[in-house]
């Protein structure tokens, strides 16, 4: 059996109203909430970057998982707002929780599906025996200019998955990925902020690809809907999950779980991760679970996990998902917010 | 003069075409049309688009459509008015057949709005650069003026307005072309988004791709060709001070009200003559102010007669029974021909669930910008 053996999350304590960013830019709060679904989201503090939010979440994993680290095979950090455009994120993280020097580490970019391409790749090579375990790890601080609709989203946070055969907690029953070249959303080299094609990301990016992964591994697996507990779909914002769950034959109350980013935003590479790892917080023995991530650029990548009884045992030796959502906030005003990103620009 | 007859008729869906380029919709759309009509060649084409070189950065679309149909080398011009490019180019077909110049003559509309421009600046480059769009105007706001005008002026309230909305998109949702194909309520249309106060998102017309042609040739010769052919009665254009605020009253359109005239006269006909009646409602406000312009109704009653359920389908005058620009989609070049294919397809029985019971004159009004151009045709069964 290969599967999940531990799994853990880091949000930052940090957060914004979506009333207060839409009071800054003069738009009606109500409409832009009924729009996106959104109430608040994560920010980072001053001091937090992928690499912390990867080893906070990593080492949630670890609590989880049990193992020594240095037993990690392969650490692989999926994000979009890595801190180096040269030098791995995944050496800091890896060093940082013991798991170097015996470990092959890569750091992925895919857009908001970074995370779960490691997840692939872990899930991969732990499969052909390579490695004993493999960490996957999604997180980003994610970028949205100001003023932008993809300010009232791009959040921070992350989600890390430890990939292995002894004491798996969620067994692998069949991934599927669906790419094409498909350019919604990008953000050129040195540039702040990512640039997107509006009305272009959703139909024939999000949704696209989402339906083309899901519909695949559906029909691949000879599963139904109806089959799964629950379903986990990229979250951009709160209407777009809901609406590719129903388009599917999910209900509502398969994707509640998972559908984590009225509270936290989008947290870009660590959003499908983070809403699976919700759902792995209150899963039941037999579970079957469906995550579909999407990455703009563009592709989905498609899981289907069962749970087993051993989720039962490591579910409390970490904080829970909606623990972290729903204590211990603190909430910036707009222009603690615009200090916290970065925002002002200041003399050296 | 000869009489001229559409013959054939044929549009894409409008909507969010993300699958197909500029030339794929025209070429749809005008195989449909010629299939249609039956014609085994074209004489010549005029092409109406308001702007898709901004759109889509392709100008000389003339050639460009006439190479992609496997027409060339027949003579092709493309036509700009603004949103009422293909209204226009309807005239010039008319004429050409009408001074008996050629014979089969294909008139069509296109537009690419979604692939990756800046709609709002580009429709915009059809008011006033100098003297509106300069001071941060843009289309939303300048019919949200004349609304408030209007508002004050005749008393016409927000749900009078939200009534042309609901009104269009009942209809839009029998339309298997249209963008829209569902039902809004007054509430959902007063409490959308704020697009340009008192305007919602829902009074206004949306982005859209699309295509839309017709086949023109004479009344003599459409007999040969035994499809059923609907004849133009009357054909009239107009224009006004491109600027708004030129205007002795921005609650009334001029251009819309002369060419409205011409075109009556030309048919011999009155306004409480036409049966159906496409219009060019961009927005909630613009289709109040035609159907006064247009005579269906006084000055400053636009309100409470759409509101009373004149315009609905089963009212006194039908008015927008394709879903208008509001459900049925506002790609703007496309726009003035796909009003003719519905009140063709009104004309000839073929309207399905939105059929106007016994129509037999319809009438189509296209405009340009803030009604700085107009142009608008009557039509009847033959």
């Amino acid at each position: 059996m290969i599967g999940i053996v531990g799994y853990g999350s880091y949000l930052p304590r940090y957060r914004i109203k979506v009333e207060e960013i839409a009071h800054q830019w003069g738009r009606d709060p109500v409409t832009v909430k009924r729009g996106l679904m959104l109430n608040e989201k994560t920010v980072p503090g001053m001091d937090e970057d992928t690499i912390t939010i990867s080893v906070e979440a990593a080492k949630n994993a670890l609590k989880r998982a049990g193992i020594d680290p240095t037993e990690i095979g392969a650490l692989y950090v999926g994000s979009e707002s890595h801190p180096y455009a040269v030098k791995p994120s995944g050496t800091v993280v890896a060093e940082a929780l013991g798991a170097v020097p015996n470990v092959h580490i890569a750091d992925y970019e895919f857009a908001c599906k970074a995370g779960t391409e490691a997840m692939f790749v872990a899930y991969g090579l732990v499969k052909a025996d390579l490695v004993k375990y493999a960490l996957a790890i999604g997180a980003d601080t994610s970028q949205g200019a100001p003023g932008d609709a993809l300010e009232f989203s791009a959040s921070a946070g992350g989600s890390a998955f430890i990939f292995g055969k002894e004491g798996v907690i969620a067994e692998v029953l069949d991934t599927f990925s669906y790419t094409t070249d498909t350019p919604d959303f990008w953000r050129r080299e040195g540039a702040f902020y990512p640039l997107h094609g509006g009305r272009f990301t959703g139909e024939p990016a999000y949704f696209k690809h989402i339906l083309g992964a899901a519909k695949a591994i559906l029909d691949k697996s000879g599963y139904k809907p109806a089959d799964f507990a629950y379903a986990v779909f990229h979250m951009p914002n709160g209407k777009f999950p809901l609406t590719v769950g129903k388009r599917l034959g999910f209900t509502k109350a398969q994707m509640v779980p998972g559908w984590i980013v009225p509270l936290m935003g989008n947290t870009y590479s660590g959003s499908s991760p983070t809403g699976f790892s919700a759902t792995l917080d209150i899963a039941k023995p037999d579970d079957l679970i469906l995550l579909v991530s999407f990455g703009s650029g563009a592709g989905s990548d498609a899981f289907i996990f069962k749970m087993t009884k051993r989720i039962d045992e490591v579910r409390d030796k970490a904080e829970k998902l909606k623990s972290m959502l729903e204590n211990n906030r603190i909430y910036l005003d707009y222009g603690q917010y615009a200090k916290f990103r970065g925002k002002i620009i200041m003399n050296e | 003069m000869r009489e001229v007859a559409v013959v054939g008729c044929g549009m894409t869906k409008f909507g969010e075409l993300w699958e197909k380029s500029l030339r794929d919709i025209f070429v749809e759309a005008a195989l449909k049309a010629i299939d249609d009509a039956g014609v085994d060649h074209i004489d010549s084409m005029y092409v109406g688009a308001m702007t898709p070189g901004l759109f889509v950065g392709q100008e000389h679309i003339s050639a460009l459509m006439a190479d992609y149909l496997g027409i060339a080398p027949i003579p092709a011009m493309r036509v700009e008015s603004a949103c009422c490019s293909s209204g226009m180019a309807l005239r010039l077909g008319l004429f050409e057949i009408s001074s008996g110049y050629s014979d089969i003559v294909l008139v069509g509309g296109v537009e690419k709005m979604n692939d990756g421009a800046d709609a709002t600046y580009a429709l915009a480059t059809a008011a006033d650069q100098e003297y509106e769009v300069y001071q941060g105007v843009t289309f939303p706001g300048l019919y949200a003026l004349i609304a408030r005008a209007h508002m004050h002026r005749y008393g016409t309230t927000r749900e009078q307005l939200a009534a042309v909305s609901v009104k269009n998109h009942h209809n839009g949702a029998m339309n298997p072309n249209a963008q829209f194909q569902r039902e809004v309520t007054l509430e959902q249309v007063m409490n959308a988004t704020l697009v340009a106060d008192p305007l919602t998102v829902l009074d206004s017309s949306p982005v859209s791709d699309g295509a839309a042609c017709v086949v023109l040739t004479s009344v003599d010769f459409a007999k040969q060709l035994k499809v059923p052919s609907v004849k133009i009665l009357g054909s009239g254009a107009a224009t006004d001070t491109l600027a708004l605020h030129n205007r002795e009253d921005i609650t009334t359109l001029k251009a819309v009200k002369l060419s409205g005239k011409v075109a009556y006269k030309m048919a011999g006909i009155k306004p409480s003559d036409i049966d159906v009646a496409e219009v060019h409602d961009c927005f909630s406000i613009a289709e109040i102010c035609i159907i006064e312009e247009l005579g269906f109704t006084e000055k400053g009653k636009g309100g409470p007669f759409t509101e009373q359920g004149n315009t609905a389908l089963e009212g006194k005058i039908p008015v927008n029974p394709s879903g208008g620009l509001k459900s049925k989609g506002h790609p703007v070049g496309a726009t003035g021909i796909a009003q003719v294919v519905e009140v063709v397809e009104q004309l000839r029985g073929n309207a399905g669930k939105r059929q106007v019971k016994n129509a037999k004159i319809g009438l189509t009004q296209n405009m340009g910008g803030s009604g700085g151009s107009s142009v608008v045709h009557i039509f009847t069964t033959t």
